[in-house]
């Protein structure tokens, strides 16, 4: 199978985790070597035309290499802006916060992580290939590495064939996947999601789900996944973290101790439906059912 | 039984689709020459009356209308007289000939390349500067746009006569007063453009660490390239205006704005209006050749054919 062939290779080249030299690692880097994310009292105030909007309150959270983790709330909780924060793209008010053990900025800059955003994003004047390529280019890949690496990761999300079209010739959940494979191609370490499959219908939806839970286990990354669905957080995660609306704050944080190579049959499961129960639970005593 | 009948309805008449796609633009055409023969007629009724009753001679209607149609230096000239002269100016003398219209043709269309390619790549610099410096755009873009308040005509003898007395003459101070008249649209389509890039694609070369450079090579700049041949198409256009009215008040030899001064002062209506055709042929040619670029180029760049 196309998927899995492909996929044994990852991991095995580290050459993106060398430390740049220019940029200064955090002292504190040695302790917390399996923590992927590691948040301690973030706070997120935004100043707009209406007064203070405080998204998010005081957040302690702590994501373990290889984990995959879901932010479920409603709509407007901070949890897209948590995600933000961990991605320097977003500068806390209050709070410290270290990705793969350096601050946010320093992990940007050393390219730690892949984001992927609710909307492909791919550049319209770009062909796939290319569009796989681009952050390569950035990167300053050589143009055989580039051919490699996109080829490679075309594959893993079963797009062979397709290097030559333009995005606008590709299905929403084609375009979703290109871009996953973009966010792959420099295999950063770790993988922030922002409701990638938000937009794309539900049949469409659970095929995608599969195919990142296989990609998760075979490469072992870790994934940071912000969704509003309670079966998609259920069926993924290792760990839920329940928000609440705003300010946001973490409610609970659900274990899920499902086997890594879950397939989506577990959803019929007595346990899963317990899961799917205090995520409910969870999301009803931080009023996300009220008005 | 069902017994509906169709044959009661009216045989429909199928039109060849060539009809169906140029006859309205053949109507209109039509319509606009009988209306011109009309106007040439009454417009030049007096002159040709006049005449007759200067020199005396006994004259009919018909004699009356022929001489409309016909006289030498009408206050409208009939089409076929339009077509006749800027048959003869283009092809009844050798291009190199100041009687030809070829020659003036050229002579002007060379001021507006030239204009065209001065005024793109500063209009495209400015937008630039524009799009990365606020306190520029802050700075500059009150004087760009008041620059375009002011009437150009009023402008160019004071540019010719400036250059001229720091030795630049012919080519180059027309192609000044063109580009300074197209370079506005290109700035603001381009300012649009490479402001066009929405929020995510900006956000995602922020999580690849990108440089500006390569912000702009790789994201801004391929992203303006659909509002830059739009504005091209308005500004080259614009800058064969230039070109033109650049001739007119420094008394220029040659050019299309030359000829329409020439004619304008010996009262060769029909030579003003065979010069008009050539300008507005040249303007159609530059428009195709900026549309065949642009489709050109949308093409390699995966636009939707």
């Amino acid at each position: 199978m196309a998927f899995a062939s492909a996929a044994t290779r990852l991991g095995t080249d580290g050459s993106m985790r060398a430390p740049d030299p220019i940029v200064s690692v955090d002292p504190t880097a040695k302790e917390s070597v399996a923590s992927a994310v590691q948040a301690r009292g973030v706070s997120l105030t935004f100043q707009t035309a209406d007064g203070e909007v405080q998204a998010l309150a005081n957040v302690d959270l702590d994501v373990a290499e290889g984990d995959f983790v879901s932010f479920i709330g409603p709509s407007g909780c901070g949890k897209t802006t948590l995600l933000r924060i961990i991605a320097d793209l977003e500068q806390p008010t209050a709070g410290s916060i270290l990705v793969n053990g350096v601050a946010p900025e320093q992990a940007r800059l050393q390219r730690h992580y892949g984001y992927i955003f609710q909307a492909a994003a791919l550049y319209p004047w770009r062909t796939i290939e290319r569009n796989v390529a681009l952050p390569l280019e950035i990167m300053g890949y050589d143009a055989a590495k580039r051919r490699e690496r996109v080829e490679h990761y075309l594959k893993l999300v079963n797009l062979s064939g397709f290097e030559r079209k333009f995005p606008w010739q590709l299905s929403g959940g084609m375009q979703q996947r290109a871009s996953i494979a973009r966010a792959l191609s420099f295999e950063p370490a770790l993988l922030l999601m922002d409701e990638p499959f938000g937009a794309l219908d539900e049949i469409v939806r659970d095929h995608l789900n599969e195919q990142l839970l296989r990609l998760w286990d075979q490469t072992g990354k870790t994934v940071v996944f912000v969704t509003h669905s309670i079966p998609e957080a259920v069926f993924l995660s290792t760990k839920i973290v329940v928000m609440s609306p705003r300010p946001g704050r973490i409610i609970d944080v659900i274990a899920s101790d499902f086997p890594r190579n879950r397939t989506l049959e577990i959803r019929e499961t007595p346990e899963f439906l317990k899961i799917a129960q205090r995520v409910r639970a969870g999301l009803r005593s931080g009023h996300s059912y009220d008005e | 039984m069902s017994s509906i009948s169709y044959a009661a309805r009216p045989a429909e008449i199928r039109w060849h689709p060539l009809v169906i796609r140029y006859s309205p633009v053949v109507v209109v055409v039509l319509a606009i020459v009988a209306i011109w023969y009309v106007a040439a007629v009454l417009m030049n009724l007096h002159i040709v009356r006049d005449q007759f009753e200067r020199d005396e001679t006994p004259y009919t209607s018909a004699q009356l209308i022929e001489g409309t149609l016909t006289a030498e230096r009408p206050l409208l000239p009939a089409p076929h007289q339009i077509v006749e002269t800027f048959a003869d100016d283009v092809f009844g003398w050798p291009v190199t000939s100041p009687r030809s219209l070829v020659y003036h043709s050229w002579v002007t269309l060379s001021a507006t390349f030239l204009g065209f390619l001065l005024g793109a790549t500063f209009g495209i610099i400015l937008a630039v500067l524009i799009v990365h410096a606020r306190t520029l755009q802050k700075s500059l873009l009150p004087w760009i746009i008041c620059s375009q308040m002011v009437p150009i005509l009023a402008v160019a003898p004071i540019v010719i006569v400036v250059l001229g007395s720091i030795g630049l003459r012919g080519l180059l101070p027309k192609a000044i007063i063109s580009a300074y008249l197209c370079f506005f649209p290109v700035t603001i389509g381009v300012v649009k453009g490479l402001t066009s890039p929405d929020p995510i694609q900006r956000d995602l070369m922020r999580t690849w660490s990108a440089t500006p450079a390569q912000i702009f090579w790789k994201l801004r700049w391929p992203a303006s390239v659909p509002f830059l041949f739009t504005s091209l198409k308005v500004s080259i256009t614009i800058s064969l205006i230039g070109a033109i009215v650049a001739e007119l008040p420094t008394g220029a030899q040659a050019g299309i704005g030359a000829r329409l001064l020439a004619g304008s002062y010996y009262g060769q209506t029909v030579q003003i209006w065979a010069a008009l055709v050539a300008a507005s042929i040249l303007a159609v040619g530059l428009i195709g050749l900026v549309s065949f670029f642009e489709r050109w180029v949308a093409q390699s760049m995966g636009a939707r054919v």
